[in-house]
């Protein structure tokens, strides 16, 4: 099985090579860029093994990707999902199709997976991942098993658990600060901080036009007491550790926490596959809708036969179906770039659309600029989910796709529609999508209370963290940092500590939130 | 070779019946935790098995939708699962595990381990199961006895060509402890005997709901233990008041009667159902009766003592007698039973004073591994 992965010439059928051809055909005509992509046919049960492991053959053993692969064996068993299509972002590209799966099915599929990997290639968040991650995984696969071998199986399980209890906290924006700025960036920091003192104004002094004066408004007392006081919190943050609050808790773990060399490993093999996930977390509704776009364009204008009509109209709309009160990332992600096309087509974007106040002017707008393709490419090149939304979702995308927001009626119990206000809409939407949904987590102190304790912060956005979990992972930091470790959060609108000292969790309450 | 996803599979597996391990006494206390769903399989709910992360708790009930309605109307579905936000769709871990799905085979394992019951031994010359070990591949790990020449050298071989360091000219090959490889195997039981349950109950005014659902609890998890030994277990079922009848399994557990007792009546029911259908030449017989111990006569309970004596033991495996305690039972006849069988392995006594000894009762009926 795995053989086949790793051979250049893909064991498809004759007439799914055949297909593959002309697929690929199509891609190149519409200008889509893409590695080469390898496809496989696989049955069911191999398509949820390899989904189980994220869309690789070999990972690290662990249970979770069992319970991933019973889930999804069982749900496909009872008809509940189908995995049609599974490809992951190396080069060449490996693609998987269902074995079983109708012709038309697979056709879709192909378009589908050219589009994918179109965007793998060319979005710039994708552009620092690690394209050969396969070899990456399988190495990492076979150093963890050698741990296990050496360290016992529970042992180095019970670590990994550990470990990706923290796997969230990692900072997404450390792939593009560049290497030397980010090594500069250490030593540079006190550099400033003694030409800052002999050049910039004195701490405490007030702004004086009237030298007569100086003497009442910057006594010389005054000055060398906030002279001191400035010294000594400088030094104060020179020692603090990290300098500045930092996100990525698990580089952090990992350089600073008492591990053994195996630990510290495994540490790193995590947060490894953590930032190599990350970029599809950043760009779902993005990398989704731009396959959904380019599998429907392909279709509908190209590859589509007659009497494979019904069939491609069913399962496409299959993939865009809206459950209520759900947000499909496919359904939106494909909207909104049509609604893109259609906008720089028409020229229907700039000041003088934008302050033409007039409806009917609006509604007949056209340019007839034809920028629309170009403008596409672009998109996907430079913007992940939350810069998308956020530039492009506009007001009347927003009323053409009936977008609403919806709260929970606190007497019934249901969910209720609640309005259709748009910049309301709006927020709503960018708050899922900042974060991927997840909760800022910086590593505030390593040496708090001078205890060397660990002191995370929350920053709080809204919304309180989930407090059974948050206590159950702060046990497992303690457990990777050795010392007693403490989160401030928000809970309820009151600023709080929670802290676990190896035995047991305490809160108390904190003069101020954590801010950044 | 095992698949790698098979491994982790069954790593799952072992953390599932760990945590139904702890929590045994609790799904077997309470019967109705256990639900039978479907060709041999309960559902069991299971505390979750999430890995805790940091995340945002509820979002209050908001979110955003897409689709016709007024301000007001009811949005389908219940946004609060994790899928609704666009930003977790698919990435969640959402709350599937929260009931698991075990075989009953699994189950009766799991419940051997934890009560620490032994397989029954076989009777008389018949063997009730047997196993064949089979070498089915080759695995890391494993007794030097067992190492696979061909295959450690292969992968030596492979190591060093790797390296660099194998020398055609002069191919020697050391391997190393990474490339050993040992053949592993696998066990499978071929369990070939039959074997009957007779599971009598008193039915009489005495017996209320509360002792019925001792009786059918405890009855689901010996059926469970039994059946993991058997392959192919019959049961049947005889309620009894002064007169005793064989009924089907949901009669069994409905009935409930007024009147008098009279234990011996089931005893020589079940004699003669013995006679009639199970030889003991060929059947592993197990006979348990449950009642509150309250009998209608001395003379009675006289007759019940020589029908076990000279019809019941001799033929059967094991007979078991639980008592469930109730507030209008004298509770006499345990005690008769068992100064009359004080030495006999084969009759087994329990009391069961509440849910919450059932567990323990089991382990008395089953301990013995007859």
């Amino acid at each position: 099985m795995s053989k086949s992965l790793y051979s250049p010439s893909s064991q498809l059928p004759p007439a799914l090579r055949d297909l593959q051809e002309e697929i690929k055909s199509y891609a190149d005509e519409f200008g889509l860029d893409t590695f080469p992509v390898v496809f496989e046919t696989i049955d069911y049960r191999h398509m949820c093994e390899i989904a189980a492991y994220g869309g690789f053959p070999v990972r690290y053993p662990h249970w979770r990707f069992g319970m991933e692969y019973d889930h999804m064996l069982k749900s496909h068993t009872y008809g509940l999902s189908k995995i049609y299509e599974l490809v992951i972002n190396t080069n060449p590209c490996y693609a998987y199709l269902l074995e079983g799966n109708s012709f038309v099915d697979q056709k879709l599929v192909m378009a589908h997976v050219y589009g994918h990997c179109d965007f793998f290639k060319n979005n710039y968040f994708f552009s620092h991942t690690d394209r050969r991650m396969i070899d990456g995984m399988a190495n990492n696969a076979s150093r963890v098993r050698r741990y296990m071998d050496r360290q016992g199986v529970s042992n180095v399980e019970t670590f990994v658990d550990t470990c990706l209890s923290v796997d969230n906290l990692i900072d997404p924006w450390l792939p593009f600060r560049r290497k030397e700025s980010r090594r500069a960036a250490e030593p540079a920091a006190p550099e400033a901080a003694a030409t800052g003192e002999a050049n910039g104004p004195e701490p405490g002094r007030l702004h004086n036009t009237r030298s007569y004066l100086e003497g009442y408004i910057n006594p010389p007392e005054l000055l060398a007491a906030q002279k001191a006081k400035k010294k000594q919190a400088d030094e104060a943050q020179k020692r603090k550790n990290p300098p500045h609050p930092e996100r990525d808790v698990l580089g952090f773990l990992m350089q600073y926490a008492p591990l053994e060399a195996w630990e510290a490993d495994v540490l790193g093999i995590i947060r490894e596959e953590a930032y190599y996930f990350l970029p599809q977390m950043q760009t779902k509704i993005m990398n989704e809708g731009w396959a959904t776009y380019w599998h429907s364009r392909i279709m509908t204008t190209r590859a589509l036969r007659d009497d494979e009509l019904i069939d491609y109209a069913d399962a496409a709309s299959g993939v865009t179906a809206m459950g209520p009160g759900q947000l499909n990332p496919y359904k939106l992600g494909v909207e909104l770039y049509r609604h893109i096309e259609d906008r720089w087509n028409t020229g229907r974007f700039g000041k003088e659309y934008d302050e033409c106040t007039s409806l009917s002017q609006r509604a007949a707008w056209d340019k007839k600029l034809g920028l629309g393709r170009q403008k596409l490419y672009e998109v996907r090149r430079m913007h992940n989910d939350v810069t998308f939304l956020d530039e492009f979702f506009t007001e009347d995308f927003c009323r053409e796709q009936k977008f609403f927001t919806y709260k929970e009626n606190r007497r019934t119990g249901r969910l209720e529609i609640e309005g259709r206000e748009f910049s309301k809409i709006k927020q709503q939407i960018l708050q899922q999508l900042s974060n991927f949904g997840q909760p800022f987590i910086y590593v505030v102190d390593a040496n708090y209370l001078n205890r060397s304790e660990l002191l995370l912060g929350h920053r709080h956005e809204g919304v309180d963290l989930k407090m059974d979990y948050a206590r159950d992972t702060l046990r497992n930091v303690e457990r990777i940092w050795r010392r007693p470790v403490s989160i401030l959060t928000v809970l309820d609108d009151k600023p709080k500590r929670i802290r676990f000292d190896g035995a047991e969790i305490s809160m108390s309450d904190e003069p101020a939130a954590f801010r950044v | 070779m095992i698949s790698r996803i098979e491994q982790d599979h069954s790593r799952f597996r072992e953390i599932i019946r760990g945590k139904i391990r702890q929590n045994l006494r609790k799904y077997i206390s309470r019967g109705d935790m256990v639900a039978p769903k479907g060709q041999g399989t309960v559902a069991i709910p299971m505390p979750q098995i999430n890995i805790p992360r940091f995340v945002h708790g509820d979002n209050s009930g908001q979110g955003v939708g897409q689709g016709d309605g007024e301000p007001g109307d009811p949005v389908g579905g219940s946004g609060k699962d994790g899928q609704g936000g666009a930003g977790k769709a698919g990435e969640q871990e959402g709350g599937k595990a929260l009931e698991v799905e075990v075989t009953l085979e699994e189950l009766a394992q799991i419940m051997g381990e934890e009560l620490g019951l032994p397989n029954i031994q076989p009777k008389g010359t018949h063997s009730l199961e047997t196993r064949k070990d089979r070498y089915v591949g080759l695995r890391n790990t494993g007794p030097e006895s067992l190492r696979n020449f061909k295959a450690t050298y292969k992968r030596a071989l492979r190591r060093q060509v790797a390296m660099g360091s194998y020398d055609p000219a002069r191919p020697v090959i050391v391997p190393i402890r990474e490339d050993r490889r040992y053949r592993s195997w696998r066990t499978d039981p071929r369990p070939q005997t039959n074997a009957v349950i007779i599971y009598m109950m008193d039915v009489s005014g005495s017996m209320g709901d509360e002792q019925k659902e001792i009786v059918r609890i405890e009855s689901f998890w010996i059926d469970t233990w039994l059946r993991s030994q058997y392959k192919g277990l019959e049961s049947r079922y005889i309620i009894h008041d002064a007169t005793a009848r064989v009924v089907e399994r949901d009669v069994f557990f409905r009935t409930r009667e007024s009147g008098g007792t009279m234990i011996s009546s089931a005893y020589k029911l079940c004699a003669e159902l013995i006679d009639a259908e199970f030889s003991p030449e060929q059947w592993n017989i197990y006979a348990f009766h449950f009642s509150d111990g309250d009998n209608w006569s001395v003379d009675d309970t006289a007759t019940c003592i020589q029908l076990v004596k000279h019809q019941l033991l001799p033929k059967c495996n094991q007979f078991g007698y639980g008592q469930v305690e109730s507030p209008y039972g004298s509770g006499q006849f345990i005690k008769d039973l068992r100064s009359a069988f004080a030495k006999n392995i084969a009759l087994v006594t329990s009391e069961i004073k509440s849910k919450d000894d059932i567990m323990d009762s089991i382990r008395e009926f089953l301990k013995g591994g007859r």
